[in-house]
């Protein structure tokens, strides 16, 4: 079996902090790394290897060349083969022009099973990649897989839904994308890493990629973004106490109030 | 010169930072207050594979280089001080004289499933009379057509009664000191061989410091570990490692408390500000950075001369000094600095403080180091 997944460096925003004039962030030191959801995307693409010994992972990631590090990671991880996808040609890409590229890359990949991606990056949070470049390549998706199971030639997913779940089965070649309920990734192990960094991390640049100029980078891109923002914190919220007849019928007139009876 | 980590390394700390916040950080309070050994935690350590960083591949390591694994015990011992020096007293202790001295056979059956961390791995030198004057042992081991039988007792030894394998010492020729002792290599299950007095300590106190006792005690004529009375050798070889090792975890428990207590600063308000701008205290953490960085230079350089076969006896005590001596003093001012909370066992402080303590004490106390390195200026 061939799984691809997909995976993006990015900054670990739970170290990043909010400059508080401007409003942006402020990424100066700010370590880089795995976007977690993409990591439950390699983790189960680890454990299908896990089970089928006869399984290639192969991690590809569109980024500036230090994201060389987040591919030796997954090296690390157990994955066996890593391309970035890397050129100044591609700066400025949003979601439609990024899954543009990477599914044109992926085309170059024969006969591939199953693509696993993360549900969305923690720095956009758009959650557009994946499920675009499974239209990019006309295969069926399933988004937030919460549970996976591989039978035959098909796959059996758990699609996890606001109040519950959907069982969703589709045929191979499929796109996957990830939600951290699938799986805990596991860890490096220090023998992966001495072997990652003797493995190659193979580059493609845009000769390699064969893309419509006219549909990458900033004029490739038909997305504006206006402004970014914090949203507002939500004030505190009123507490009821009591069990007697006054506080429900409080509670009723507060419910009433926000038309939620 | 390159003051820089290769990129292994660097994932390396970022591999045991990960672990030993999510695996070991939430149980280093709990082991501490229950003095339990964290067999759960050595059962991970295990299946990813840090038990044997430094080992060359074909002996079931991971092939890596010597300040990788010093990297490893320091980012442990930042957050526990006892899953550390487990690590270090397996891997220094036990790993390093099977490696150096070993014959073949003895690797393969050995330091293969200790490398590979199936097996754990412990050291006995001291005894209650032999301590600082380890060339005082009692022990005595005798050949006996194809087995030895050895005879006395070890004290204070870490990973004792949880190791499968311990490297021990005993003297072959009484009348000859320390050029009569020998080393060996004992299965826990040796017939005759059993754990004694479990100590109870200050501080490290979920690591198991055990006596071991040799009551005609029967080991294959095999295990004996190097050559007939070269035993001190091979003790001296390995301490100069295990120096190394515990000045890492000396490091590693000054940086977490050091850390711990940058984060408290600037949350604690007193006066209506916060530590942290106080610049009486700005300049106690200047002082205890400077130090932290020292020693960390001195731990690094003795890690790169063992790594590049150079000679590290005096860079391994010079290292030892100043990280133990830094780790005693930081978490010292660390506990000053959170005050009454410090002192108490809400904040991992105090914890901290009592395990630096051993750091100046074990593998060499710190005036062994100070012998070793003025022997070297005046020799």
């Amino acid at each position: 079996m061939k799984i691809i997944v997909c995976i993006k460096q990015v900054p670990d925003t739970t170290e990043v902090k909010l400059d508080p004039k401007t409003g942006r962030l402020i990424r100066d030191g700010v370590p880089s790394i795995i976007n977690p959801d993409d990591k439950n995307a390699l983790e189960e693409a680890l454990r299908i290897k896990d089970n089928n010994p006869n399984t290639t992972v192969t991690v590809i990631s569109m980024g500036p060349p230090q994201a060389d590090v987040a591919m030796r990671e997954a090296l690390a991880m157990g994955a066996d083969e890593a391309i970035l996808i890397s050129g100044r040609e591609f700066g400025g890409s949003d979601t439609w022009a990024t899954s543009y590229i990477i599914a044109t890359a992926i085309k170059k990949i024969p006969d591939f099973d199953i693509i696993l991606c993360g549900r969305q990056a923690i720095d956009g949070d758009t959650a557009q990649v994946g499920p675009q470049i499974a239209e990019q390549l006309n295969i069926p998706q399933i988004t937030y897989v919460q549970n996976l199971v591989v039978e035959g030639d098909k796959v059996i997913a758990q699609r996890q839904l606001e109040d519950g779940y959907a069982v969703v089965e589709a045929k191979m070649p499929v796109l996957l994308t990830a939600i951290k309920e699938l799986n805990i990734p596991r860890y490096m192990t220090p023998a992966g890493i001495f072997n990652a960094y003797k493995q190659e991390v193979k580059i493609w640049g845009f000769a390699d990629v064969p893309v419509d100029p006219e549909k990458i980078g900033l004029k490739g891109s038909p997305t504006n973004v206006n402004r970014t923002f914090s949203p507002e914190a939500k004030g505190q919220g009123i507490m009821l106490e009591g069990a007697d007849r006054a506080s429900v019928k409080k509670l009723v007139d507060c419910l009433d109030e926000k038309h939620l009876l | 010169m390159d003051f820089n980590l290769s990129k292994e390394q660097e994932l390396i700390r970022q591999l045991v930072h990960d672990f030993a916040e999510n695996e070991v950080k939430p149980l280093a309070a709990e082991i501490d207050e229950q003095e339990r050994f964290p067999r759960e935690t050595v059962e991970k350590m295990a299946n990813i594979g840090l038990f044997g960083i430094n080992i060359p591949k074909q002996y079931g390591g991971a092939g890596g280089d010597y300040l990788s694994y010093i990297i490893a015990i320091e980012e442990l011992a930042k957050v526990c001080a006892t899953t550390a020096i487990i690590l270090s007293a397996h891997n220094s202790l036990c790993c390093g004289p099977i490696l150096t001295y070993g014959t073949e056979e003895q690797k393969q059956k050995y330091l293969v499933p200790l490398a590979k961390g199936e097996k754990l791995g412990a050291f006995g030198l001291t005894e209650p009379n032999a301590g600082t004057d380890s060339a005082a042992q009692q022990t005595v081991a005798v050949l006996d057509g194809d087995h030895w039988v050895i005879n006395g007792s070890k004290c204070f030894i870490t990973n004792g009664g949880q190791a499968d394998v311990y490297v021990i010492f005993a003297m072959t020729d009484k009348a000859k000191g320390n050029k009569g002792i020998s080393a060996f290599i004992v299965e826990k299950d040796a017939p005759g061989f059993s754990i004694g007095k479990i100590e109870h300590k200050l501080g490290i106190r979920a690591s198991a410091t055990a006596e071991l006792i040799f009551e005609d005690c029967i080991i294959p004529k095999e295990n004996l570990l190097g050559e007939v009375n070269k035993g001190f050798k091979v003790a001296m070889g390995t301490l100069d490692g295990g120096r190394i090792g515990v000045s890492a975890q000396a490091l590693g428990i000054a940086e977490g408390a050091f850390d711990e207590t940058v984060k408290y600063m600037k949350e604690r308000v007193q006066f209506r500000k916060t530590l942290s701008s106080f610049q009486g205290l700005q300049w106690m953490c200047a002082d205890m950075k400077c130090a932290i960085e020292s020693a960390k230079l001195l731990v690094y350089r003795a890690a790169m001369c063992k790594q590049n076969g150079k000679s590290y006896t005096e860079e391994a005590a010079m290292a030892k000094l100043v990280a133990a001596n830094t780790a005693m003093d930081v978490t010292t001012k660390c506990v000053q600095l959170h005050g009454g909370y410090g002192y108490s066992r809400e904040y991992p402080i105090e914890r901290m403080m009592r395990d630096a303590k051993i750091t100046e004490i074990y593998e060499g106390t710190s005036q062994v180091q100070q012998m070793v390195i003025s022997g070297r200026i005046f020799k």
